[in-house]
Order: structure tokens, then C-alpha cells, then sequence
């Protein structure tokens, strides 16, 4: 359900952005979301389509979903996040805020829990397409 | 573009006051203070939110005792009900594992549970900060716009030092300051009454060391009895008063 938290930021934020650009209807909004955060897409998309008013009636919403891809700072090792390395409470934990990733995996190749999170965190509003 | 930020807002619409309780060292008290100023707020009948955003040290839950830390959500993230208090602690999600961030993913980690935190309506939300001028500091005066800061400081010069310099911070980025309480007084001729009317801030009191403190971590009621907590009441209306 935290699903629902971040629709309402992404409308939210792309109302703004509308206002901003003095759309007077919004046709398509594009949304990057990140492995990391594991967003159940479907609930996601269920959430955007309850909370779209306005000038977003009508708006498509255009999902991406990104690979979450890690770097050790240490050793500078890269690899992709699999929430198969989690258990249930770990997995839930890193949902809810990404970065407690770093309370619960370490670098594959030398065991460092100092790495960063190149991309696929969470959820940004890549572009808003509409008329004038 | 981060889509959290614009609902950051509505999210503290039903909060009255944002309290930060900072200082610019570790080790002075900030997360004592905050727990029994926000038990003696709810005590006087306020609705009070207990928000611990010291994400790599966080101490609140042990101050208080709070065991259950269970995630519960309802289209965002809830707090948990303690003693009368709307709490939360990131340990709800790392447990007791060690959370090394560095400070973006201390930002990021803020962001997070500013934009999916519901609150709902609360007299005081406190928010218990990480020392020193770093990014939450930085971030929380970003992120919250009514955000008031409580600063502590100890006796010490060295202490006092680094007070001054959040305090210069914080008049740059003009955000409302309520005042300085001087934690774990050394004497009785301290000077930082004096540094802190110097500066032109607000002194709000001073609180003694206590011994009894260290043995009523973890239990409330004990918390509330000891000197340091009675001390911390005498002051409370004096932050009460002053709506920034």
C-alpha cells in the first residue's frame, strides 16, 4: 500500500509541473521506477488511476521499470540488486526506504557494506507531455 | 524529477509545530531531551509525534523503551502508538543491524519517510537530529517549512563552540530558533547563559547531570520521575510559549 504514498507524490509533483508549464490538460506522464524499491507496479498504476483529477483525467501514465545497479566503494565491484537476497522483513524494510539496503547486504566480492546505488533507487518523474 | 518533495506538505498539513531538537556535537543529550520533552507534551494533553531522524546512531526507541517496532501502513507509512505518542525510528526498518549512510543516502532516506509519513493531526511533531550541521540539518530546513529549531548545548566551551555555529546557520537560512538549554550543568557560575544572550538567542534553562538517568533508560515511568525529567517540565512552557 505504500504503492498508494508514492501515486499520490507523482501526482501531486506532476500537477505542479503542469501548472508550471501552463498545460491545460496533461496527455502522458513518464515514470522511471527502481528495482530497489520493489513497487508493485500494478498497485502503482490502480493508485494513479483513483487520484487522477483534473487537468490528469485523462493522462496516460507510461511506466519504466529500472534495473537497480550497485557499486562497492571499496573495491568498486558492480552488480545488480535481487530481492532474492532478502528475507521477507529485509525486503519489506529496503520497500519502505531504500537505503536501508546497506543494514542488510555487502559487496558480493569483498564484504564491504560501504557502497552506493548508482540507479534504480525509486520512483522519478522522467517527462509530462500536454497541451497548451 | 523527485515526485516525493511535492507532497511533503500535505503530509505535515495537520501538524501545528515541527520541533527539531539539534546541537552541534554528539553526546549532549538532544535525544533525552527530545524523548522527555515530547512525553511531557503529551502529558499536558497535546497531541505529539516523536520523529527519531538520527538514521546511523538512532537511540530514541532505547531511551524509551519501545519494543514493537512493527511497520503498518494505510496508503503511506503509520506511526506507531506509545505512551500517548505518534513515534517513529528508522530502526523500525534496519532493527538492530549497523545503517551506514553516507549523507546522500542520509537526504534520501529523510525524504522518503517526510513524503510517505502520515502524521496525521499533532500539537508537536519532534524530531530528534543527528549533531552538527551535516545534511539532515541542512535537509530538514529544506524539506519543512515550518520547521523551529531546539538547540542543546553542554557547559562546555567546546560544546558551546559548535552551537554557535549551527546557530549562524540558522539565522543565514532564517529559520526560527526557540532557544538553547543547557544540558548536564558543571556549575554553578556556567558561562553559557551569558555566550547564549551574547549571540542574542533565547535561554531556555539549564539541567543538572543525573546519575538516576542512565537506570531509567528504557522505562518511561522512571524516566519521568528522575531530576534531569522534572528540570526538563520547568522548561516546557517556555517552549509551549514561544511560537516562533
Amino acid at each position: 500500500m505504500h504503492e498508494w504514498a508514492l501515486a499520490e507524490a507523482i501526482i501531486s509533483s506532476a500537477i505542479d509541473v503542469a501548472e508550471r508549464e501552463g498545460l491545460t490538460e496533461v496527455k502522458e506522464v513518464k515514470i522511471k521506477v527502481g528495482e530497489l524499491q520493489q513497487v508493485e507496479i500494478d498497485i502503482l498504476e490502480f493508485a494513479l488511476s483513483e487520484l487522477k483529477t483534473g487537468k490528469l483525467k485523462n493522462a496516460k501514465f507510461v511506466i519504466e521499470t529500472v534495473k537497480a545497479k550497485l557499486r562497492c566503494r571499496v573495491c568498486g565491484y558492480v552488480w545488480n540488486f535481487s530481492r532474492n537476497r532478502l528475507d521477507d522483513v529485509s525486503r519489506e524494510a529496503v520497500h519502505f526506504v531504500p537505503e536501508t539496503i546497506h543494514a542488510y547486504i555487502k559487496c558480493p566480492k569483498c564484504g564491504s557494506p560501504d557502497f552506493e546505488i548508482l540507479e534504480g533507487r525509486g520512483v522519478l518523474l522522467e517527462s509530462i507531455r500536454g497541451v497548451k | 524529477m523527485d515526485p516525493r518533495m511535492a507532497v511533503i506538505d500535505k503530509r505535515l498539513e495537520g501538524v501545528r509545530r515541527v520541533i527539531a531538537v539539534s546541537s552541534g556535537k554528539g553526546g549532549v543529550g538532544k535525544s533525552l531531551i527530545a524523548s522527555a520533552l515530547a512525553l511531557h507534551l503529551a502529558r499536558r494533553g497535546f497531541m505529539v509525534g516523536l520523529f527519531d531522524a538520527d538514521f546511523t546512531s538512532p537511540s530514541t526507541h532505547r531511551i524509551l523503551g519501545v519494543r514493537d517496532l512493527e511497520i503498518k501502513e494505510e496508503k503511506g507509512i503509520l506511526p506507531i502508538h506509545f505512551r500517548g505518542l505518534k513515534y517513529m525510528s528508522i530502526v523500525a526498518f534496519s532493527k538492530e543491524n549497523p545503517l551506514p549512510l553516507r549523507g546522500a543516502d542520509v537526504s534520501n532516506a529523510l525524504i522518503e519517510l517526510f513524503s510517505a509519513m502520515l502524521w496525521g493531526n499533532l500539537d508537536y511533531l519532534i524530531v530528534d537530529m543527528p549533531p552538527g550541521i551535516g545534511d539532515a540539518t541542512l535537509d530538514i530546513t529544506r524539506l519543512v517549512r515550518k520547521i523551529e529549531f531546539l538547540i542543546v548545548s553542554t557547559s562546555s566551551v567546546l560544546a558551546f563552540e559548535t552551537v554557535e555555529k549551527l546557530l549562524a546557520l540558522l539565522k543565514e537560512l532564517k529559520v526560527p530558533v526557540i532557544g538553547i538549554i543547557e544540558n548536564m550543568k558543571m556549575k554553578q557560575d556556567s558561562p553559557i547563559k551569558e555566550k547564549v544572550a551574547r549571540f542574542g538567542a533565547s535561554f531556555l534553562g539549564d539541567l543538572p547531570f543525573d546519575s538516576e538517568v542512565e537506570d531509567a533508560l528504557g522505562d518511561v515511568d522512571a524516566l519521568l520521575r528522575t531530576v534531569f525529567a522534572q528540570k526538563l517540565a520547568e522548561i516546557v512552557p517556555r517552549i509551549i510559549c514561544q511560537n516562533s
